[in-house]
């Protein structure tokens, strides 16, 4: 199961939250736009009616002051302060000092008016009679300078206007959150549909690489892009594995018809040797057979990766426990190592060690045959006296087999290059072999899903297999035949 | 000892009975699978060799059909292809033993013994074994030459079980292990020659006469001097 960091790390590297993420971003800046556009359309708006509103106000004031004088505009301002005595107008005419002389609040407000004449202040007003509780609000005035230093201050007590754009800066924000939120939410949850279709297409791919060339991506139906990708997918798929049967057939034919000639050559030289023959033919026939021996052996070895490669050997697939099969290539093998006087450890040291529980889910011949050539070069490239290691442990829920040796190891740029075909590192060839070992552990290791690695092991080398862990003991198949 | 060899490679085919003919057999050929089907339902053999590939009727088509019917003569399965899946389909349909082409003729002559030997039906289960001065029992696990109690290991018991099983045959070193470790793979050394080696150091070192002895170009043998 996945760890729910996991999880989100995935989605959050997926490309279709990438994409939600992008969504989401535009869409905040329509609606920041857009909200933008009312804010100001009503807000911007309601407060150049007011000015207006004031400045009409003041035009007709000072037109009765210049038509009526002084007491004129001291009567008219007088009588509108006391229409609206703590209302919606403000109005306060003050001489040159500042000192009021008639108006509807007590004093002339402390902020200095822009080049304009405008005034944004603070309105003090005592909520009740006992004028305990203050309450302030905004007001916005405009001031007129009149002839002989007198000031006369028109303004309207904007708390509503204040409270609407507040309002709107406030819907906004909101409007903002929760559409970048739903963007998100949205995205999340359209980028995991997605992303379990497109996981149901990539299991499969992978689950293919690993050469079960039988399994088909599964498809709804439905006949929207996805189901259309699945079907032509399975088509293809269909091809490819109709090509891999008839290169198999192909390689098999050729295996029939090619090695029975060689076995043929092989089998009437074995007879030649039966007959009494001189010793220095006897000699010859003996290399005629060993040479024919060698050339079957890497024609056999040949056919054995490319059948392994194909995939088809999945089938003989079973659980079994790595640590018997250790065990097994190690006891196998164990004489020899002891003949060139090579130490050969195992670990863990008791095959009923499966008390760990390890299980690996794999094809028993084969992986015996790949531990077999790791074991075979290394004892065959490990001095005499050498140390050899062989062990299996779980590491992250993989099973790890490790083989090394205190032998002279092989140069880490080599490391690509051993595990081709007919690759050796040893150019006089001076050891039996024919470079095929560790390309068969190679396609073993591929087959199994397992990755083979080399490595120093300071000296010598170090070569690991991971193969993934299979379930716990107890629901493994018995071997088959 | 009758055997059938059912081969279309008519030079492979003309060389086994020759060479099977040369160690006593009476061998009659067919070169493709209704005639070898023929021939095997109407006749009685002792052992059959039957080549997987086969025009006409497919080998393993020609082993379903003549078990069908109740024919139970031992079957050497023949083939090119030679992996596990194929051995197992072959066993599957009814083969008692699979040998990959090419092989010695010796392979298949130890083979073929083995598998006449395994047709004679046993009273009982066999426990104890004797070979000359050598007996070996499987209830006890004891190992002991002229009275001489000799220790093995487990797996020098199974390899030694296996040779006095088949004491006077030869048995190959493929058969060894695929009888004695159970695997089937393809050992780059000759590691099987250590292992023999190390158990006659153990049972034949120390005596006058030895009991395993080697067969060149084939493998060992365990018999009487």
């Amino acid at each position: 199961m996945q760890s729910a960091p996991d999880r989100a790390r995935e989605i959050l590297a997926s490309s279709t939250f990438r994409l939600a993420l992008l969504y989401a971003f535009l869409m905040g800046g329509s609606v920041l736009i857009l909200l933008g556009f009312i804010y100001w359309s009503t807000a911007v708006y309601m407060t150049r009616q007011t000015d207006a509103t004031i400045e009409a106000e003041i035009k007709g004031l000072a037109e009765q002051y210049r038509r009526s004088g002084l007491t004129g505009l001291t009567t008219l301002v007088a009588e509108r302060s006391a229409h609206s005595p703590r209302g919606a107008s403000v109005y306060l005419l003050a001489d040159a000092d500042y000192r009021p002389v008639v108006g509807n609040i007590e004093a002339w407000p402390g902020v200095e008016p822009d080049r304009e004449g405008w005034i944004d202040f603070r309105l003090r007003e005592a909520v009740d009679a006992d004028a305990d509780r203050d309450e302030e609000h905004a007001a916005r005035a405009k001031v007129f300078r009149l002839q002989g230093g007198l000031r006369l201050l028109v303004g309207r007590d904007v708390r509503d206007l204040t409270a609407i754009r507040t309002l709107i800066r406030e819907a906004l924000g909101w409007g903002l959150a929760f559409t970048v939120a739903l963007a998100l939410v949205g995205g999340w949850l359209m980028s995991a549909g997605i992303k379990r279709r497109i996981e149901s297409v990539n299991q499969v791919g992978r689950e293919i690489m690993e050469g079960d060339l039988s399994r088909r991506v599964p498809t709804d139906g439905s006949g929207d892009e996805f189901d259309q990708l699945a079907v032509n997918l399975n088509r293809m798929l269909a091809r490819i594995e109709m090509l891999m049967a008839s290169v198999r057939q192909v390689s098999d034919n050729i295996a029939h018809d090619l090695r029975t000639p060689l076995s043929r050559l092989h089998t009437k030289l074995s007879q030649l040797r039966d007959v009494d023959l001189g010793a220095e033919a006897a000699a010859g026939v003996d290399e005629a057979i060993a040479d024919a021996e060698e050339l079957l052996a890497a024609f056999n070895a040949l056919l054995r990766i490319a059948r392994v490669e194909s995939g088809s050997r999945r089938a003989a697939f079973a659980d079994l426990d790595p640590v018997v099969l250790l065990h097994d290539v190690a006891e196998l093998y164990e004489p020899l190592a002891a003949d060139k006087g090579q130490q050969l450890a195992v670990s863990p040291s008791q095959p009923d060690a499966g008390a760990g529980g390890l299980r690996i889910h794999g094809d028993r011949d084969l992986l015996f045959q790949a531990l077999a050539n790791l074991l075979d070069n290394a004892i065959k490239y490990t001095p005499a006296g050498g140390r050899i290691h062989v062990s299996v442990a779980a590491h992250n829920g993989q099973v790890v087999l490790r083989v090394s040796d205190s032998g002279p190891g092989i140069p880490p740029e080599l490391h690509g290059k051993v595990v081709q075909r007919f690759y050796r590192v040893d150019a006089s060839r001076s050891e039996p072999g024919h470079g095929l070992g560790l390309s068969l552990v190679q396609a073993v290791a591929q087959l199994h899903g397992a990755e083979l690695r080399l490595a120093d092991a300071a000296p010598g080398l170090e070569v690991t297999l991971r193969l993934r862990a299979a379930a716990p003991a107890g629901n493994g198949h018995p071997r088959r035949e | 000892m009758r055997v059938l060899i059912i081969e279309d490679d008519a030079q492979l085919g003309a060389y086994l009975s020759k060479a099977l003919r040369e160690v006593g057999a009476t061998v009659d050929h067919a070169a493709d699978g209704r005639e070898g089907l023929l021939l095997a339902a109407a006749n009685d053999y002792d052992v059959l060799v039957v080549d997987r590939m086969l025009p006409s009727l497919d080998g393993l088509a020609v082993l379903r059909t003549l078990r069908a019917s109740e024919n139970n003569t031992p079957v050497l399965i023949l083939s090119a292809l030679g992996e596990v899946d194929d051995r197992v389909e072959g066993l599957r349909a009814g083969g008692d033993d699979y040998l990959v082409k090419p092989f010695a003729f010796s392979e298949l002559h130890a083979r073929i013994e083995a598998l006449m030997r395994r047709a004679v039906p046993e009273d009982q289960p066999q426990t104890h074994f004797k070979v000359g001065d050598l007996e070996l029992d499987l209830l006890t696990r004891e190992v002991t030459r002229g009275g001489k109690k000799i220790p093995l290991q487990p797996r020098e018991f199974r390899l030694l079980e296996y040779l006095m099983r088949h004491a006077g045959q030869v048995v190959t070193r493929t058969m060894l292990l695929e009888h004695v470790w159970d695997y089937h793979f393809d050992p780059q050394t000759n590691v099987i020659d250590v292992h023999i080696s190390r158990l006659r150091g153990k049972i034949d070192r120390d005596f006058e006469q030895p009991l395993v002895h080697t067969v060149r170009g084939a493998g060992y043998v365990l018999r009487e001097p």
